[in-house]
């Protein structure tokens, strides 16, 4: 355990540590999601006057929780660009010959992934918080919606260390966003659920993150709805891609 | 003594005038749209990223029809503008890391020792834009209508509104190669591609501008020339023949165009050590 | 061109804004056909020296004249009668080797019938008319090299700037080159400016060889003049039987200079040069002292290069700041055009 936690905290110092000092890094991971908030709700936030779009908290609350988790989403996904990086320049081979347990890379990532979001979704409340949004969740609530963050942030961020293990190049920086980007927009970005028609309805339904969505708008508005089970589907997820991640550090360990 | 007779005999016979111009013009756009037709990633990227946004949110956003005044039933003959100029900038992304990529190597270098001149290198450099532009182009209207997008302006109006997609293409390919002269490597232009999207959503890009509620967010979009352009496009689809719409969205791609060769000529020239 | 210099600079210097003073005052001249070899460890300003005889980067101060145009202000003209092959390869790795042939005689202005016709002649002159159909960035480090050669040789021109080569080529394809370029020079009767930081390829190509360092041209001549301004050549004898040292020392006394080194070998210099090997070998036979070993030892170029700046050719680039070359697609602040 001891050699585990020491790997870990190599790895995520050097993962914070690359952020911080590289502006070229941290810039955009805080731009994007600020950049969405106000495309989404200031450019949209007439789609809140069509029939039936009942949120309380107003639009800007609304778009809030996706931007959210979606800068905890795609906070995990730039780990895997770094991880493609380190693989790619040679840097990963070093990490595998010095650390004495090697699962710890993967922790240490997933540390540093984390720590980098915390700045990033810090900086989005604060601008949702100064466009006027509206909040109307307890203490637990909203800590119940950062939870669902974490956990976002961390399957996320497996997933694209499990994906850059195994392809061990920067080449594979679609093959990491593409389905993240994909989940997170086949939910109900725009509008409730309720007001999506067609096809786009049938698969947001079946689509795991608009239980996601839904809980974290439901503890942002003070009415929490499907917390169970979007907690449950991120708990499952997590320790799928844990497993997935651990099966890519293996191939990289293969490969040699 | 044969080499410098042999030499002479060339360069009395080389290019000059017009007709040597549109010579090394061609010469330098048929490179131009041969790497673009030969790296495929860049063909197919630019055509799908586009489409799956038009799908995914011509899904998403089709609730936005129910605002009282929107301009039409159908949000996708609203949205389908903007993968034309998504697509655009794809085009200015390509042009400019081609272009740094040429500065990088010292190829730049190698056709400064040609009699080569800035007016041909600066036209020639848009031949892969013109490629990718009309690929796009034919690519999202078809698709559009094959999603149910109907035009309003006919068969003539799919002509112009090629004709403008293309236009709007090499206009900001001509940005993209004005970005890789400034700032010359592939890598500072791959940074500078977020601003691009930037300046698309902060525009009528998702909402027409008389119903974005936020008086600051409406007021970007109506000083943004992007916001032309889409209603250029648009207009067609929805409206039929809008001549101010139309004179707006031609207007504004050939200044975005003249603004980005004019800016691009003295530094196209201080790369070709030219006179 | 009979009678004037090929190439000539007059205190050319180049300076770069926040930067060392990469060129310092060269003065060269080459004249029509020979091959001049530009010799410098790196850093010592060979490459920038190139962009400016090249017109691809303006000089500080200083004027020189190419082809007898000037580089400032006859630039086209000066482009017109050179072909250039510079350190980077600078090949579009989508295009073939054809199509960058095609590209740059239209671009030269060939007319369309000889396009065709000189890039067959070229692509079979260097030896790659098989690979000619495919992609740049499927050939070897050789090839490049060859269709580098190729491209500067498409319009004919009079001079050929070659700037270092052969750095990182195999054996095999370094002396190809050092063929091509002889050919050149000698049946074609082109100028060749050629850098080089390696000693071996001045001395065997070169006619003349200018040695530059931090700047300056430190020492210039034909490789036989720089070799025996340092010293005459030497030999070594280490006779079989270590007591006949001084029995060798006594014989051998009379040519010139003499060490005793260990084991009873002898160094002694030879004024007269290496043709006093022969009565050297004969004394030494008519005295019955039988010879282990024998060596003739001439001074090198690393030898007058030491001489000339108190340090060693190889191993000196390291010491030098990276030559400050511009990047490429130069930015430089222009006197005038050209």
């Amino acid at each position: 355990m001891r050699r585990f936690l020491s790997v870990t905290r190599g790895v995520a110092w050097r993962s914070i540590h690359n952020t911080i000092v590289n502006p070229a890094i941290l810039v955009p991971s805080i731009v994007f999601p600020l950049f969405f908030l106000v495309a989404f709700a200031g450019g949209l936030s007439r789609i809140s006057d069509v029939p039936n779009f009942h949120y309380k908290p107003g639009y800007t609350a609304f778009q809030f929780v996706f931007v959210f988790l979606q800068s905890a989403a795609f906070g995990g996904v730039f780990t895997g660009f770094g991880i493609a990086r380190d693989f790619d320049s040679g840097f990963a081979r070093r990490l595998m010959l010095s650390a004495p347990r090697r699962s710890g890379i993967i922790a240490g990532y997933a540390v540093g992934a984390l720590m980098r979001w915390v700045i990033t979704g810090t900086v989005v409340t604060i601008a949702a918080l100064i466009a006027g949004m509206n909040v109307s969740g307890n203490g637990v609530q909203l800590v119940g919606l950062i939870g669902l963050g974490i956990i976002m942030n961390l399957v996320a961020a497996l997933w694209a260390c499990g994906i850059a293990m195994f392809t061990r190049t920067e080449q594979a920086g679609a093959l990491i966003q593409m389905p993240v980007f994909l989940l997170l927009f086949l939910a109900p970005v725009f509008v409730p659920i309720n007001l999506l028609t067609s096809w786009i309805h049938d698969v947001a339904n079946l689509n795991p993150v608009t239980a996601v969505l839904e809980a974290g708008r439901g503890l942002l508005a003070g009415s929490p709805i499907k917390v169970a089970l979007a907690f449950g589907l991120l708990a499952g997820a997590a320790a799928l891609m844990a497993v997935f991640a651990r099966r890519g550090l293996a191939s990289a360990e293969r490969a040699g | 003594m044969a080499v410098e007779l042999a030499a002479d005999r060339l360069h009395a016979r080389g290019s000059s005038g017009a007709a040597g111009l549109i010579e090394q013009t061609l010469a330098v756009a048929r490179r131009s749209a041969v790497r673009t037709l030969r790296q495929r990633g860049l063909l197919i990227f630019p055509l799908i990223f586009p489409l799956l946004l038009f799908g995914i949110n011509g899904s998403a956003l089709s609730p936005a029809t129910r605002i009282p005044g929107f301009p039409t039933h159908h949000y996708r003959d609203f949205l389908i503008a903007m993968p034309f100029i998504q697509g655009a900038m794809f085009v200015a992304i390509t042009a400019g890391v081609d272009l740094a990529r040429d500065i990088e190597s010292g190829f730049l270098n190698r056709l400064a020792l040609t009699p080569l001149r800035t007016e041909a290198m600066l036209v020639g450099q848009l031949g892969g834009a013109f490629v990718l532009g009309v690929v796009q182009a034919i690519v999202y209207l078809l698709v559009g209508f094959a999603t149910g997008v109907t035009l309003v302006a006919g068969v003539g109006g799919a002509l112009v509104l090629l004709s403008l997609s293309i236009l709007i293409a090499f206009a900001f390919a001509s940005l993209g190669g004005l970005l890789a002269l400034r700032l010359g490597t592939g890598e500072a232009i791959q940074g500078i591609f977020p601003l691009l999207f930037v300046t698309l959503f902060l525009s009528s890009s998702s909402l027409p501008r008389n119903l974005i509620k936020i008086d600051w967010f409406k007021q970007i979009a109506t000083y943004n020339p992007v916001s032309y352009l889409l209603e250029g496009i648009r207009s067609l689809v929805i409206k039929g023949w809008d001549g101010q719409a139309l004179a707006l969205g031609f207007g504004f791609a050939m200044a975005l165009l003249v603004i980005a060769v004019g800016l691009s000529a003295p530094a196209m020239r201080s790369r070709l050590a030219r006179a | 061109m009979t009678g004037a210099a090929a190439i000539e600079a007059e205190q050319l210097v180049r300076e770069f804004r926040k930067g060392p003073r990469a060129v310092d005052g060269i003065d060269l001249t080459v004249s029509p056909g020979e091959i001049y070899g530009f010799l410098g460890p790196n850093g010592a300003g060979k490459s920038t020296t190139v962009h400016m005889l090249t017109t691809l980067l303006p000089p500080t101060s200083g004027t020189a004249r190419v082809g007898g145009h000037d580089i400032v202000h006859e630039g086209a003209q000066v482009r017109a009668s050179i072909g250039a092959a510079l350190q980077e390869a600078a090949l579009d790795a989508i295009l073939t080797g054809r199509e960058h042939l095609l590209l740059q005689a239209t671009l030269q202005g060939l007319p369309s019938d000889e396009r065709q016709r000189r890039s067959n002649q070229l692509l079979e002159r260097v030896g790659l008319t098989e690979a000619a159909d495919r992609r740049v960035g499927g050939y070897s480090g050789g090839m490049k090299r060859r269709l580098d050669l190729a491209l500067a040789l498409v319009h004919s021109p009079r001079i050929l700037f070659l700037d270092e080569p052969t750095t990182g080529l195999d054996p095999q394809s370094r002396a190809a080159l050092w063929q091509e370029v002889e050919r050149l020079a000698h049946d074609e009767g082109m100028t060749v400016f050629l850098t080089t930081q390696y000693l071996e390829e001045a001395d065997a190509l070169a006619d003349r060889i200018g040695i530059i360092d931090h700047g300056h041209i430190v020492a210039e001549g034909t490789p036989a003049q720089l070799k025996a301004e340092i010293g005459s050549p030497s030999v070594e004898v280490t006779p079989c039987d270590e007591s006949a040292g001084d029995r060798v020392a006594e014989l051998l006394s009379r040519f010139g200079e003499m060490h005793r080194n260990g084991r009873g070998t002898v160094t002694v210099q030879l004024p007269g040069g290496e043709t006093q090997l022969a009565e050297i070998v004969r004394i030494l036979d008519q005295a019955g002292v039988r010879v282990e070993t024998l060596q003739l030892h001439q001074p090198s170029l690393d030898d007058v290069f030491l001489a000339k700046t108190g340090r060693k050719l190889e191993g000196a680039g390291e010491e030098n700041e990276t030559d400050a070359q511009p990047p490429a697609g130069r930015r430089g602040r222009r006197r005038r055009g050209g």
